[in-house]
């Protein structure tokens, strides 16, 4: 895998095609690639890639993400997934028990503002977003906060292997969920230091000794600001 | 469904009403129509029809030309000319559409502006060109640039006493130098037309408009459409709007 | 641009602020100025300063709006009411909406709105202050604005101005100069195609001098290009 120092902008040209998979943020004009937002190109064996630096969350199918109940409707429920694109949770996604929604008002089982972490089942070529909770790790989240970071940058928050998160955890001994939207569940006490934490890695991703810097953040006293 | 078709046909090298790439279509032209008008002129460009009429008024001149008369050019999309216009101010392409005639006859110097000064600084006659779309077949631009220096040349200066204009009364022909003509070339793939009609308009990748003078002066341009051009392409649809100018500023004569 | 004023405008080879014609004013790009929005950026080319930001890509309504298969993008221009000397009244004129057009459609052809079918990108253009150029600074602002919020392009879009005065070619014609040129070109340009997005002209050019303004813009946009890279690069170090 070549990582490159250089940060890519559109247009640019990141290589020659040689049979690789053409990935996201790129397009192709015969065998050149090139790149289709600001970020870091991967050129690995079977695939070139940029991994961008900023924008908005588009869904893939299986992504696990953070998402906020917006709306009860009759048979299933409008989530805020993070996205211009606002997704759907059908009941039969949901609720395991018979519902009869002539009789039952389903906000029993998730209402307005309710977080909850699921996966994208379904995203058509309009798209037309479903998720489900039918996935091993669903569940709804309680109390807790969320903040919303650069959807790209969750693979750092969450480190090689899940190093990065599970240190911020383990330091700060906070209940942590990470969306690949983009949306981070915090739950505990000391949230504040998990945040800065947190917003620090996405702020400066891009920079060499970043996983150092967090150790000693984390491992300084409460309310120390670096 | 027909910009589809329309693409077919130019990829073959052919049109849907069956003329050349660089044919217009039947233009008519008649001035004087609008009697309550000091000019004006009605022209067709196949089916789509525009009507210019010029209105002169008395008034300041601009502050940063005070030896200059003045000269206002608007353009209104009738909302009975096509089911895409709505009734209300003036939008987008009517704005661009009224500009860039504006431009070509501005920039041309068409009209001795200065002749049309009453007192330098305080009082001049004012033209006003306004465009009336009544049928939209595409190339509304051509079709308004062209009726515009019609009805500038039919156009007769009223009488006028002191700071009344005798309506009715006529002086003399406004002052009119050049007649400059405005061309609109589009592009699909590496195909150029000239004088595209409503569906060749909606598949066309971009257009280039060029406003030319009697002395082959250019004195606009005007790129529009959602696709790039190239160095070249602009540099061959001047030349080419050269020379079909003259075909249309035969007309004029 | 018919001459107004009988001042000659070069004088031993220099311009009115001094210049030479061949000369840039100052150029200064700066990223991240509205922290609300996806995306932003001030570029200034003397006293002339733009500021876009690009709230987007976002969900569109009216859902009539949504065009099949593919998201819209939407340009807003407005100068500031004291952005020039004669304040200009804060309401919508001909002129701001035909350069929101022509923005929009200098940018078009670069981003991929096919890979956001219902939504929409909406860039804001203010110009601040006024002299001279202004929908060029807005051109450069905007593409930078539209690289800083991720949005998918094909390219950088940058932008000029070059005209001619006292029969001399001149770049980046300053709010003076605008007023009293025998002719000034904006042109927007797509600089590793090297292609031509937008294109707008008044005057009175040969076909010849055409010509010669064009391969002049297209070298002054190459140079500014340069300026767009760096700001961004800059903005994402690694060290």
């Amino acid at each position: 895998m070549t990582e490159t120092k250089e940060i890519i902008l559109p247009g640019e040209l990141i290589g020659e095609r040689n049979g690789r998979k053409v990935g996201k943020g790129t397009f192709f004009e015969g065998e050149k690639v090139f790149a289709k937002v600001i970020g870091i190109p991967y050129i690995t064996e079977n695939e070139i890639f940029v991994v961008p630096l900023s924008g908005v969350y588009l869904p893939n199918i299986g992504d696990r993400i953070v998402g906020v109940i917006e709306e009860t409707q009759i048979s299933g429920w409008l989530v805020n997934i993070n996205s211009p694109y606002a997704a759907f949770l059908p009941l039969a996604e949901a609720v395991d028990e018979f519902v009869d929604t002539t009789r039952t008002d389903i906000s029993r089982f998730f209402d307005k503002d309710d977080v909850i972490f699921c996966k994208i089942s379904k995203v058509t070529k309009g798209k037309t977003i479903q998720v489900t909770m039918r996935d091993y790790g669903s569940k709804k989240l309680y109390g807790g906060i969320i903040i919303k970071i650069i959807p790209s940058k969750i693979p750092r928050i969450i480190g090689k292997g899940g190093s990065m998160i599970q240190l911020i955890k383990d330091k700060t001994k906070c209940d942590i969920y990470t969306g690949q939207n983009g949306v981070v569940w915090i739950r505990g006490d000391n949230k504040a230091k998990a945040i800065e934490a947190i917003l620090t890695i996405e702020r400066e991703s891009h920079i060499v000794g970043l996983t150092e810097k967090i150790e000693k953040m984390l491992s300084e006293g409460n309310g120390q600001k670096i | 469904m027909e910009g589809k078709y329309a693409l077919e046909l130019i990829e073959k090298g052919k049109r849907i009403d069956g003329r050349k790439f660089g044919e217009f279509r039947p233009i008519q032209l008649n001035v004087g129509v609008i009697q309550t008008a000091e000019g004006s002129a009605w022209v067709k460009f196949g089916e789509t029809e525009v009507i210019a009429g010029v209105k002169m008024g008395i008034g300041e001149p601009f502050s940063d030309t005070p030896n200059e008369g003045v000269l206002m050019v608007g353009a209104e999309f009738t909302p009975l000319a096509s089911p895409d216009f709505e009734a209300g101010p003036p939008g987008e392409n009517a704005v661009e559409l009224a500009r860039v005639v504006d431009r070509g006859i501005r920039e041309s110097n068409a009209i001795d502006l200065e002749k049309l000064v009453i007192t330098a600084g305080e009082k001049v006659w004012l033209v006003f060109i306004d465009i009336h779309i009544i049928n939209h077949q595409g190339n509304l631009l051509d079709a308004a640039a062209l009726a515009s220096v019609a009805a500038l040349l039919n156009t007769k200066m009223p009488k006028r006493k002191d700071d009344e204009i005798l309506r009715g009364e006529v002086d003399k022909d406004l002052p009119v130098k050049f007649k400059p003509i405005t061309i609109t070339i589009g592009k699909v793939n590496d195909n150029y037309i000239i004088d595209p009609n409503f569906e060749e308009e909606a598949i066309l990748d971009a257009r280039l408009s060029i406003a030319v003078r009697d002395d082959d002066k250019v004195c606009a341009l005007q790129k529009q459409g959602i696709k790039e051009l190239s160095f070249e392409e602009v540099e061959e649809f001047v030349k080419s709007a050269m020379k079909k100018s003259k075909e249309l500023r035969k007309l004029l004569e | 641009m018919g001459k107004k004023s009988e001042e000659k405008l070069i004088v031993s080879g220099k311009r009115i602020d001094g210049r030479k014609p061949e000369e840039l004013r100052e150029i200064k790009m700066k990223l991240g100025v509205v922290s609300r929005a996806n995306g932003s950026a001030m570029v200034s080319f003397g006293k002339t300063t733009a500021i876009a930001a690009v709230h987007g890509p976002r969900e569109l309504f009216p859902r009539f709006l949504q065009e099949s298969g593919a998201g819209i993008l939407r340009v807003r221009y407005n100068m500031a009411p004291f952005s020039v000397t004669d304040r200009k009244s804060p309401a919508p004129d001909r002129r701001s909406v035909e350069l929101s057009k022509v923005i929009r459609l200098a940018l078009e052809p670069v981003v991929f709105l096919e890979d956001f079918p219902k939504v929409t990108i909406d860039v804001f253009v203010e110009i601040i202050q006024a002299d001279g150029s202004t929908r060029v600074a807005a051109i450069n602002a905007a593409s930078l604005a539209l690289a800083a919020a991720g949005v998918p392009m094909k390219s950088l879009v940058t932008a000029c101005s070059v005209g001619k005065i006292d029969g001399t070619l001149i770049v980046d014609l300053c709010g003076k100069e605008d007023n009293n040129s025998e002719c000034d070109m904006a042109v927007a340009y797509l600089p590793i195609k090297d292609k031509i997005s937008l294109l707008q002209m008044d005057g009175q050019l040969t076909e010849q001098e055409i010509k010669k303004l064009l391969e002049f813009a297209r070298e002054n946009c190459k140079k500014i290009y340069e300026l767009q890279k760096k700001t961004l690069k800059e903005q994402y170090k690694r060290e």
